[in-house]
């Protein structure tokens, strides 16, 4: 396959007519260019959206209580109820896979007055009082000291873990913060460490601006009793959490003696199912991409094949003389293949090349002009390479299949008497 | 050498079929210089490419060598060309883009011959018939008779039980033609055989014997005195 004199003879039957050869081999080239740029546009929409999911658990759901809209068991309708510790070890004993229930107090929010106090200065945050796993659902990095522990909910510690936004506000910028003492709503917390959160978008700097104390410090400390304000769950790997959430609520409304035809009592929101609207949505526009891609590369394809029924109509004599003196069909027949497959895959490489290039270039514009909305790094993976260099292979052999027939399907004596 | 018994072989031309060969029985030994003689639309060209395999026959039966020649399929068919054949055209039938050397070793290509041992062997018949010197040549850059002759090493090369000449002197001037002619003589001294088809009458006469077609049969069959072409020139 390899041979010297076979490979000579490609070139010499494609650099026969230059001109030729290089249209031919720009529909395949545009047909590949136009493949690999789609991908990677796709690919940077993806990448810039997905960014904005941060690297929060995705198979995680949020739960909370809101009133009833039906009455049930005596009880009235728009009683409101609120979610118990107990609730969360019963989640756990009767709903299998899953990963983290994480029971979340908050104190603050929105619009909120100042209510961490340290020395003269003050701020406005979120207080949250959450269990140690919180930060496998909610991911952060500890800049300094260190996150919750389990001996800090059983001691009930008043420790804090704070924000790079809390400490630039309430800090001094060389001032040790380890150890220190901030006042929350009136009761001292000693800080043991910072974190600062990836920040992707708009809320970036919000979410610096948390601090996070031991559930049961939190419950004890402002007076919120076994009331859990709501829950982050997050199911295991193979488990999707959309498919284990009615068990989980339906639970609830057990516990709570809510109606079950009650949809409004217990609130919730996928992520999830979000999640996976946006991956389908991202599903769609790689298959148009590849939809689109594969047509241009198609009338590309054609082309080629057109051009060597040309090439195998103009060689018929010469086709003639080489079986007459002894050249078997198969070997005609892979020569014309061969050279279909060589100028399809030159072609296609430089599409490649050139597609490679493109992305390049607007990756450093991206990176000199600084990030643009939902869009992130352009690019197409080794394995959309492969494909891509697959059907190329593919397609030549498809675009040299008719013309090899052809060149063989005439008699050697019929061939010879062309002119 | 070459052994024909009652071949016929005729052609559809629209409704009605046209008969060309009626039956030819013939026989050539070893080393013969047989000339094939003929009107055109003797049957004579069809003869040769049935000969040469380019072609089936309807009926009769055709030995080379001592092997049937039948039931071809074509990667057969090229196989015993291949082994057994060499052609020389009228038109010569190089390949334009390669250079006379490549072209004469192109047969041997397809034995698998490894491309040292090839070029080495296309030089010598390349020699032979004079050209060593023109051997990087296009086709486009020889004469017409020293395209026959790189024809001619060509058809050589393969070392083929027989030689089969589709009126080689066609497209030369009287000149060239006794060159080529004086050629294919001392190739046949050599002790090849070959056969020769031509209209020209001194040209058969240069071989041994001549055969006379016409519309399909042969009518005369008789041994000549060889004229040399060497005494032309």
């Amino acid at each position: 396959m390899f041979k010297r004199d076979r490979w000579q003879e490609i070139l010499e039957v494609l650099t026969t007519n230059w001109f030729r050869t290089i249209l031919t081999a720009f529909g395949v080239f545009w047909g590949i260019l136009i493949l690999i740029i789609l991908l990677s546009a796709g690919k940077g929409l993806e990448n810039g959206i997905k960014a904005d999911f941060g690297d929060i658990a995705t198979n995680t759901m949020f739960m909370w209580t809101r009133s009833t809209t039906k009455a049930h068991m005596g009880l009235p309708i728009g009683r409101s109820f609120r979610f118990k510790v107990d609730d969360v070890k019963s989640i756990s004993e009767n709903i299998p896979n899953l990963r983290f229930i994480s029971p979340r107090n908050r104190l603050g929010g929105f619009g909120n007055d100042n209510n961490v106090v340290r020395g003269l200065n003050t701020g406005a945050y979120n207080i949250y009082g959450d269990y140690p796993e919180i930060i496998n659902q909610d991911p952060m990095t500890i800049t300094e000291g260190r996150f919750l522990n389990q001996n800090d909910i059983k001691e009930k510690r008043k420790i804090a873990v704070i924000g790079a936004g809390v400490r630039n506000e309430l800090y001094d910028k060389d001032e040790e913060v380890m150890g220190s003492y901030i006042k929350i709503q009136g009761v001292n917390f000693m800080v043991v460490g910072t974190y600062k959160k990836k920040s992707n978008d708009g809320d970036g700097e919000e979410a610096q601006k948390e601090i996070f104390v031991p559930f049961t410090s939190f419950s004890q400390a402002f007076n919120m009793g076994n009331n859990v304000g709501w829950m982050a769950i997050t199911a295991h790997d193979g488990t999707s959490i959309s498919s284990l959430k009615e068990d989980i609520i339906n639970l609830m409304k057990t516990r709570h003696k809510i109606h079950p035809e009650d949809t409004r009592a217990v609130g919730y929101f996928d992520l999830y199912e979000q999640y996976n609207r946006v991956e389908s949505l991202f599903g769609a526009m790689s298959f148009i991409a590849y939809f689109v891609g594969i047509l241009v590369l198609l009338s590309g394809i054609i082309g080629v094949s057109n051009i060597m029924l040309i090439v195998v109509k103009e060689r018929t004599k010469e086709i003639g003389i080489r079986r007459a003196l002894g050249e078997n069909p198969w070997s005609i027949k892979k020569q014309i293949l061969m050279e279909s497959v060589f100028l399809t895959i030159v072609s296609g490489m430089a599409g490649i090349i050139i597609g490679a290039l493109f992305i390049y270039g607007v990756n450093a514009l991206l990176d000199a002009n600084g990030p643009v909305d939902m869009f992130l790094n352009p690019s197409v993976s080794l394995a959309v390479v492969s494909i891509a260099l697959l059907i190329l292979v593919l397609s030549g052999l498809m675009a040299g299949f008719i013309p090899a027939q052809s060149a063989i399907k005439v008699k050697p004596i019929d061939a010879l008497r062309t002119e | 050498m070459i052994e024909i018994k009652d071949l016929h072989k005729s052609y559809k031309m629209g409704s009605n079929a046209l008969h060309v060969l009626k039956g030819i029985n013939f026989t050539v030994e070893e080393g013969e210089l047989v000339a094939i003689m003929g009107s055109s639309g003797s049957g004579k060209s069809t003869l040769l490419n049935i000969l040469g395999m380019l072609d089936v026959a309807d009926s009769g039966e055709y030995t080379l060598d001592g092997v049937p020649i039948k039931n071809l399929n074509e990667t057969k068919a090229a196989n015993y060309r291949n082994k057994f054949l060499g052609f020389i055209f009228q038109s010569f039938n190089l390949i334009n883009y390669k250079s006379a050397l490549e072209n004469v070793a192109l047969p041997l290509y397809y034995q698998r011959v490894p491309r040292k041992e090839r070029q080495e062997r296309a030089m010598k018949y390349l020699d032979q018939v004079g050209l060593k010197e023109w051997a990087t040549h296009l086709p486009s850059e020889l004469s017409g008779g020293q395209n026959q002759r790189v024809a001619i090493a060509r058809a050589m090369a393969s070392e083929p039980k027989v030689l089969l000449a589709d009126e080689p002197t066609g497209a030369l001037d009287s000149t060239t033609s006794y060159e080529v002619m004086d050629l294919i003589q001392k190739i046949n001294d050599q002790g090849n055989t070959i056969l020769v088809v031509t209209h020209e009458d001194d040209i058969a006469h240069m071989c041994k014997r001549i055969v006379y077609l016409k519309d399909g049969i042969i009518v005369e069959d008789k041994k000549v005195k060889q004229v040399r072409a060497s005494t032309h020139v």
